[in-house]
């Protein structure tokens, strides 16, 4: 069995490359995927954990992949929503870069 | 015979009404329309007054005409009404006759102003509220037509209210007004509590029932004195007058020098009953006239504007009829009044022609010889200063020798300095011919001083301003035969007056010193023109020229430094205080609040730096929060 903490550092790796392309893409898309990336990263994480702890005896088993199916679907909503924002403002715009949404300040 | 003067009660309305029209639809009218409308609002007031004045023949009472009743009070209970009886009438003629012909005069001489429907409107409510004034029965509604003028002299002080020296004149003079009126409601207040009524003609009828000297009558007098003194220009309050002189020349002929200005000498006529049983007030009212007199005639001889020399003429001449009434001579006060309107409002429309002929200049040092271009002006203005000066068959004299013997005989002066009174009149008829002899000399006579630019300019008034003037000079020679000495002659004026009037007792001259008198201010009136005469023709004024820098002379321009007595005694403290104030205005309250405000908008921008409206930013210092957050967790071992 894999040990958990190869599991963390992978998904530490993840969020780390997640918030590097959240903070780097101006492309909206590649925020969103980035944004993704990092979601997952916490997914990963709370997985093994679950996997640990249901070994150990301490938490029912599944009861982690249960959460973690519970996000994957509201994220799967939640990216219908943003994909339809974004198809939205390239309408408009023609561009889909973050950095030219900057309207909405003083 | 009733039902006609009755009719007169509708005089001020119709000039209300004239001055509502003007006021309301005067800027859509075509020029000469508001000048007409104003006109004829005051003929028809003249047309009521001459009515009333053939109504009121054989009647020695006035008729009463109550209107409203516009104040209840506890036990006092006051209509708004009018008393029309001979005086009144006679001061109702004055106003709407002089009047007219000043509101014609002004057609010509406001033609083309910006504001020519708003002088007439304002012409012709001065014309109301003066009217109301002198036609009330009761002092409150005096009062109202009282302060109506005031405000109306104010407004056309002001009139060409852009050069900032016209309204503080206007100011000047609503002020020192106050100070007066202040005298008036404090006698007011004293009058209902002495006599439980403010009806002129009761308060009038219970006087003489008083106890004859008591301090109480004393002090109602001298208050109304401290009214008079204000609407009058007389010391202490003269200061107001000769600022006045800022306003329209039409306006200072018929407001500052014929009608509202003799507001006071008609106040204290009217309540003659109240002065004659209270010889103390009367011969202070007689001194404060007579040193007016004096002394505006001596400031009159230093001053170079040719409306200022003819405003300190007018103190000077409303001096003369204070002393009048102060005497007792109730009469003979509105018998001058009568007579100056003439002559002093031809003065006042000559100096309009004038200044309308040169341009606006005013300084007779640049004038001289204009009587040679200016015919009609020239000649009408040659009477009225001949007619002020008080010499023989004009006018001036008549009502000028009058005002003299009743000064010197009034019982009420008795005592009380009456024969100084007199004396202080003489020298100050001598010096009143010398400054008005100075005055024609110096704009109408001798070599001309007209720069060449406004000679070429130079030019007779239209007929529209030149017809006033001639009945004016008419009038300036035969009213004065309305009061023929009455020791020789039938004295038509006093006998038409002497009902409306209380009669005050006055010695008896010896035979023959009647006319010594006549020939001693005849002598005076020779010697005021000789003076001048010698001093202007002959000499070519070498001996003003050379007392220019002497005290003497710096005296007489300042007159006497009441003005610059007054500025330090009242001008300076106040506006030491007003300074005071504004320096804690702008250096304390402004700038601390201002200081907060900046403080504010300094925060506000500090914190629009953070909102840059750059998503990856805002998503940066949400990481960066995590990871202190993280960090604070691991260090402190919050999580275990």
């Amino acid at each position: 069995m894999v040990p958990t903490p190869y599991y963390i550092a992978l998904s530490a790796l993840l969020l780390t490359i997640g918030s590097v392309g959240v903070l780097t893409r101006r492309s909206a898309i590649m925020v969103f995927l980035s944004v993704e990336l990092m979601l997952n990263a916490a997914n990963l994480a709370i997985v093994a954990f679950a996997r640990q702890w249901s070994a150990s005896g301490i938490e029912p088993a599944l009861s982690g992949q249960a959460a973690v199916f519970i996000i994957l679907a509201i994220a799967a909503a939640e990216v219908a929503v943003g994909l339809g924002i974004l198809v939205s403002i390239f309408r408009h715009r023609v561009s889909t870069d973050v950095d030219e949404l900057s309207e909405v300040r003083l | 015979m009733n039902d006609v003067v009755q009719w007169a009660a509708l005089a001020p309305l119709l000039a209300l009404v004239g001055s509502l029209i003007n006021a309301f639809f005067g800027r859509s009218l075509k020029e000469p329309l508001p000048g007409i409308i104003a006109s004829l609002a005051v003929a028809a007031g003249f047309v009521l007054a001459v009515l009333a004045f053939f109504g009121l023949q054989g009647s020695d009472h006035g008729v009463q005409v109550t209107l409203w009743r516009y104040l209840t009070a506890g036990t006092l209970h006051l209509d708004a009404g009018f008393m029309i009886d001979r005086l009144s009438v006679t001061m109702m003629l004055i106003i709407t006759g002089v009047g007219l012909l000043i509101h014609i005069y002004s057609i010509g001489y406001m033609r083309g102003d910006d504001g020519n429907s708003r002088y007439f409107a304002e012409l012709n409510l001065f014309v109301a509220a003066m009217l109301v004034l002198v036609m009330a029965d009761s002092f409150p509604l005096m009062f109202i037509g009282w302060e109506g003028v005031g405000v109306c002299s104010y407004l056309l002080i002001g009139f060409w209210y852009r050069d900032r020296a016209n309204p503080d004149a206007g100011r000047k003079a609503f002020i020192v007004n106050r100070v007066g009126d202040v005298g008036f409601l404090l006698a007011m207040f004293l009058t209902f509590k002495t006599f439980g009524t403010l009806n002129i003609a009761a308060v009038n009828a219970a006087a003489p029932a008083m106890l004859y000297g008591s301090a109480t009558l004393t002090l109602i007098g001298l208050f109304y004195l401290l009214g008079a003194t204000g609407k009058s220009a007389q010391l202490p309050l003269q200061v107001w007058l000769p600022d006045a002189m800022a306003g329209p020349t039409p306006v200072s002929a018929l407001i500052h020098a014929a009608t509202m200005v003799t507001a006071g000498v008609y106040l204290i006529a009217r309540i003659g009953a109240v002065y004659a049983m209270a010889p103390g007030a009367a011969s202070t009212v007689a001194w404060v006239g007579a040193l007016t007199a004096f002394i505006a005639a001596f400031a009159a001889f230093a001053q170079t504007d040719i409306k200022k020399i003819l405003a300190y003429s007018t103190i000077s001449q409303v001096g003369y009829m204070i002393a009048a009434v102060g005497a007792g001579a109730y009469w003979v006060g509105i018998f001058h009044v009568l007579t100056h309107a003439f002559f002093k409002a031809l003065l006042f429309l000559t100096a309009g022609s004038v200044i309308h002929a040169m341009g606006g200049e005013q300084d007779i040092r640049k004038m001289g010889g204009l009587g040679r271009r200016m015919k009609i002006t020239g000649t009408t203005a040659l009477i009225a200063t001949l007619a002020i000066s008080g010499v023989p068959f004009l006018a001036g004299f008549f009502s000028k020798d009058a005002i003299l013997s009743g000064t010197l005989t009034s019982g009420l002066l008795a005592g009380n300095g009456g024969d100084v009174v007199y004396i202080l009149l003489l020298i100050t008829a001598a010096m009143t011919a010398a400054y008005m002899f100075r005055w024609y000399y110096g704009i109408f006579a001798g070599a001309s001083r007209v720069d060449k630019h406004a000679s070429e300019h130079l030019h007779e008034s239209p007929p529209v301003m030149t017809w006033p003037l001639g009945i004016l000079a008419v009038g300036s020679i035969v009213v004065g035969y309305l009061g023929l000495p009455e020791f020789a002659f039938p004295n038509l004026i006093q006998r038409w007056l002497e009902p409306a009037t209380q009669a005050v007792d006055f010695n008896q001259l010896a035979a023959g010193t009647d006319w010594l008198l006549v020939g001693l201010s005849i002598l005076m009136v020779a010697i005021g023109l000789g003076v001048g005469w010698w001093i202007y023709h002959v000499r070519k004024g070498a001996p003003v020229a050379a007392l220019k820098e002497s005290n003497l002379a710096g005296a007489s321009r300042g007159a006497l430094g009441f003005d610059a007595l007054y500025r330090i005694l009242f001008v300076a403290s106040g506006e030491g205080i007003a300074g005071g104030v504004a320096t804690l205005d702008r250096d304390v309250v402004d700038r601390g609040l201002a200081g907060g405000g900046a403080a504010v908008g300094l925060l506000g921008r500090l914190a629009t730096a953070l909102q840059s409206g750059f998503a990856r930013a805002y998503a940066f210092a949400m990481l960066l929060g995590v990871v202190a957050l993280v960090v604070v967790a691991a260090l402190t071992g919050v999580l275990k």
